[in-house]
């Protein structure tokens, strides 16, 4: 997030898009709906009515996947309408032109004819969105996982600074991240094509200034593999070993069939666990891990916040930190390495390495996180990028984007669109909800959550089974009729193996970040007899 | 110098919108509260706070009352003492506040209170025990004794005013008052989102947690600071660990980002370590059953089996997926392990969804 969560409940002006915060960030929706009880503007655009919709002024129900014509749109109204931030625009951005020739293709009523929302609800949304200064936008992967994904977190970008609302506080572009410590293993340079802090790894100096401190003679420049590359490598004999860490690959990559497919061609897999999982069936070797309080370390939050993660029980058996996994498989292959626990691990090796962390060190967050760029030990962090416009680099590009249909859209034989995403009560492939006595007891299975006229159409009664197939899989599913879901869409999630929503995912995905198409796919629905 | 009022016959300066309570407290005066909630409209409901203004006719509630210009305070007058005490006992009559048995035993304002003014029995009639409501906790996490309720409205004003759920309001009149959900049904059956809000701000043993029941006293339990497992916020937690083991999870105050909340994962979702499936040892596959194995064999096996991979096809044909869950140390370890020993950049996790 370029902004703080801080801000939220401060904020005058929200725009959430693709964002069920409500269930999948529960606490920091608590901030937006203080804002919006106490006076600020809330504008929602999702598909399916949510719970935010509830304190919402404004509900805008897009398509699914149309977010990038609703976005130009709006974006073709405040340029017409003379409503955008001229002067931000002139000193803070590039390619203002481009952008505007490419909006104009866009004017509301063609907006509106893909979105199927009105040309009358754009312009209110450019009219309301211009009436606040800053607003703040929030997004979640209802932006990002489609095969244009790049290219909506771009629209969102560029809508935001067209209105100048970039580098404020209670401003921005702030994606919310799904997993405690997503942002920090992108950080950390978990990465195939950046080492820590974002130093590229085709950058010359980067790699000797990283060999050197791993005491290796060279390192490999050329960008590595992302994850559906890796699963298909496996198939095609291009990766022969494979190590998982803590991921459930077999339920949560789209089209479990072939994922599947990919994980039992394995030559050699490794999978470093807490538990036994579908992927772990897969492996050759399985190596038994400490998990959350079981060890000391840090997490790093939605809005670059590094925070303690502390210890408070031992892990079972014979189960090892994860860093000491490593450290002995990088042993036995003829490397010391000298830092003995976490916090050596940050202070000794992460804050050397990583310019914009240098001054984040166990000493100074016992209380409250830090949040990155924080330079130096004097620093006191950065709570929102890009102060006043100013762009890290240089000027903010506005880049024009067109919009494309999902690569799967409803037809004669597959009629419906299938969303997908998380509940409230779980969290992913439930291999730590589902062991955690009592959640279970308030949500025990997957829904297919349809609309009242889909469900009258085909005769099926709310709690009654209904099979939901795609071209990859089927699966038998309790039919959850909801107003809260449009006409043409069905909505599930990945927490439950049998009824999960990843058999019937289409795996498309975006060229550059190579994340998969899991808000659309074609289905149909059917009673079951 | 601001605007002064006289507090306890000293000069004290106080912004604007202050009540006295906020003015009291910035001075170190300590007034005692009950219904009082950081971050709430107050409601003035328990009485707990009242303190003398002169020229005014009947005793006010600091946390109501805003301060002006010139105002006198008195917080510790005889007058007061004795109105707080009385709201005290009228308190401990309402309900069955036998704290032997009370989970929030050693964590209660009202026996704290009770204490600090050395009530030693009951001054006014008990009220029946058949007249009060019964135990409602028919769901996982919470229960909900009325016997022990003193109606503060704090968890009220937790679920409407903090974290926006909705769920919970008075009902009821008079004696009949009770803290309900819509149309006074179980939590499990309404609209209560299970976030534990109203648990954290209970001030007595009305709201405790089901799964820390007998588990620790307060003075028992060792409070460590540490961040949520779940989702991207990142909110910080205080575990209270017994015995090398967690009973409880609560937010902590008035630090970011979750300044004080938590919703049902962070607050109930932290035993999954305790569960009976966790990998214990290293597993290595033999006929297509899995054995156990020692470290050292394991880890040798990963390592031999790792370097032919890598002699007969090159780094680039190992691959792997770093951990969104756990730690940063872990994937920066992960990642150098990559690079730096295998010598491929084959390193991703599942960032981008």
């Amino acid at each position: 997030m370029t902004n703080s969560f801080a801000d939220f409940k401060k904020a005058q002006m929200i725009f959430v898009i693709g964002s069920n915060m409500t269930e999948a960030h529960p606490v920091a929706a608590t901030f937006v709906k203080q804002a919006a009880i106490n006076g600020a503007q809330l504008i929602v655009v999702d598909p399916r009515r949510t719970g935010l919709v509830d304190f919402a002024n404004l509900h805008v129900p897009i398509k699914v996947g149309s977010d990038i014509a609703f976005l130009n749109g709006v974006m073709n109204v405040l340029i017409n309408e003379d409503l955008y931030d001229k002067k931000y625009v002139e000193s803070c951005t590039v390619g203002f032109e481009d952008l505007k020739a490419k909006v104009m293709e866009y004017p509301p009523e063609r907006a509106a004819e893909i979105s199927g929302v009105s040309a009358d609800t754009i312009r209110d949304v450019a009219r309301r969105m211009a009436s606040v200064k800053p607003a703040m936008l929030m997004y979640t992967l209802g932006i990002t996982e489609h095969i244009c994904g790049v290219r909506n977190v771009l629209s969102c970008a560029n809508m935001q600074m067209l209105l100048g609302n970039v580098g404020f506080e209670c401003g921005g572009v702030n994606p919310l991240r799904g997993q405690n410590n997503v942002q920090g293993a992108c950080d950390m340079g978990a990465l195939p094509n950046v080492f820590p802090g974002y130093q590229r790894v085709d950058n010359p100096e980067a790699r000797a200034k990283f060999a050197a401190a791993w005491s290796v003679e060279k390192l490999p420049e050329k960008p590595g593999m992302m994850i559906p590359q890796m699963l298909d490598g496996l198939l095609d004999g291009k990766v022969k070993g494979f190590y998982v860490f803590g991921e459930n690959l077999a339920n949560t990559e789209p089209d479990i069939r072939h994922v599947e497919k990919c994980l039992s061609s394995a030559e050699f897999l490794v999978c470093q666990d807490i538990f036994p999982t579908e992927t772990t069936w897969f492996a050759h070797v399985i190596l038994p891990a400490a998990a959350w309080s079981e060890n000391d370390g840090t997490f790093t939050n939605s809005e670059r916040r590094v925070n303690r993660v502390r210890t408070a029980s031992k892990p079972p058996g014979d189960a090892k930190p994860n860093w000491w996994i490593f450290k002995e498989i990088a042993k036995r292959m003829g490397q010391k390495w000298k830092s003995n626990s976490a916090r050596d691990i940050w202070d000794k090796e992460i804050a050397q390495l990583t310019p914009s962390m240098a001054g984040i060190k166990y000493a100074r967050i016992e209380n409250d996180g830090l949040q990155w760029p924080v330079p130096s030990e004097d620093h006191a962090g950065t709570s929102f990028l890009h102060a006043e416009g100013c762009f890290t680099c240089g000027l903010g590009a506005l880049t024009p984007v067109d919009w494309v249909p999902p690569a799967e859209v409803p037809d004669k034989e597959y009629p419906l669109t299938l969303s997908t995403g998380r509940r409230l009560y779980h969290y992913h492939t439930r291999t730590q909800t589902g062991r955690s006595p009592g959640i279970d007891d308030l949500m025990g299975e997957e829904t297919a959550d349809i609309s009242p006229i889909d469900a009258r159409d085909r005769g099926i009664l709310d709690g009654e089974m209904i099979s939901v197939k795609s071209r990859r899989g089927e699966v038998n599913v309790k039919a959850n009729v909801t107003d809260r879901m449009p006409e043409g869409m069905v909505w599930m999630a990945f927490h439950f193996r049998e009824a999960c929503a990843n058999w019937l995912t289409n795996p498309a995905y975006d060229p550059t970040t190579q994340t998969a198409e899991y808000k659309a796919c074609a289905v149909r629905i059917d009673k079951l007899k | 110098m601001g605007d002064t009022f006289m507090l306890n016959g000293k000069e004290v300066e106080f912004k604007k919108d202050d009540t006295i309570l906020d003015a009291a407290k910035r001075v170190g005066v300590e007034i005692p509260t009950l219904c009082f909630l950081k971050g709430a409209t107050p409601t003035g409901a328990c009485r707990m706070c009242l303190v003398e203004v002169v020229g005014g006719r009947a005793l006010m509630t600091a946390c109501s009352t805003p301060v002006t210009k010139g105002m006198e305070v008195i917080t510790d007058s005889e007058r007061v003492h004795k109105a707080r005490k009385m709201n005290v006992e009228l308190l401990l009559s309402s309900g069955k506040h036998d704290c032997i048995v009370c989970e929030a035993n050693g964590c209660c304002r009202l026996q704290d209170l009770a204490y600090f003014y050395g009530i030693k029995e009951p001054r006014f009639t008990q009220t029946p025990v058949e007249e009060l409501y019964p135990v409602e906790d028919v769901n996982p996490f919470i229960v909900r004794d009325f016997s022990r309720c003193i109606l503060c409205g704090r968890c009220v004003q937790a679920c409407n005013e903090v974290v926006v759920n909705r769920a919970i309001s008075y009902g009821y009149r008079g004696s009949a008052n009770k803290i309900v959900t819509g149309g006074d049904l179980p939590y499990n059956d309404s609209e209560c989102v299970f976030c534990g809000q109203c648990v954290e701000v209970c001030p007595v043993g009305a709201l405790t947690e089901k799964k820390a029941k007998g588990l620790g006293r307060p003075w028992e339990v060792e409070k460590i600071r540490t961040t949520c497992p779940y989702c991207g916020v990142g909110c910080q937690q205080w575990l209270h660990v017994k015995d090398g083991k967690i009973v409880k999870v609560t937010a902590v105050e008035n630090a970011e980002p979750n300044q004080g909340r938590l919703c049902i994962k962070g607050r109930f979702g932290y035993d999954f370590i305790y569960s009976e499936d966790r990998l214990k040892t290293p597993l290595i596959r033999e006929n297509g059953k899995f054995r156990e194995a020692s470290w050292d064999e394991a880890l040798d096996l990963v390592a031999a089996k790792f370097k032919d991979i890598m002699e007969q096809h090159g780094p680039d044909a190992i691959a792997g997926v770093s951990c969104a869950r756990s730690i940063n140390e872990d994937s920066y370890q992960m990642q150098k392990l990559f690079r730096a020993t295998f010598g491929t950049n084959n390193i991703d996790h599942c960032a981008r969804t």
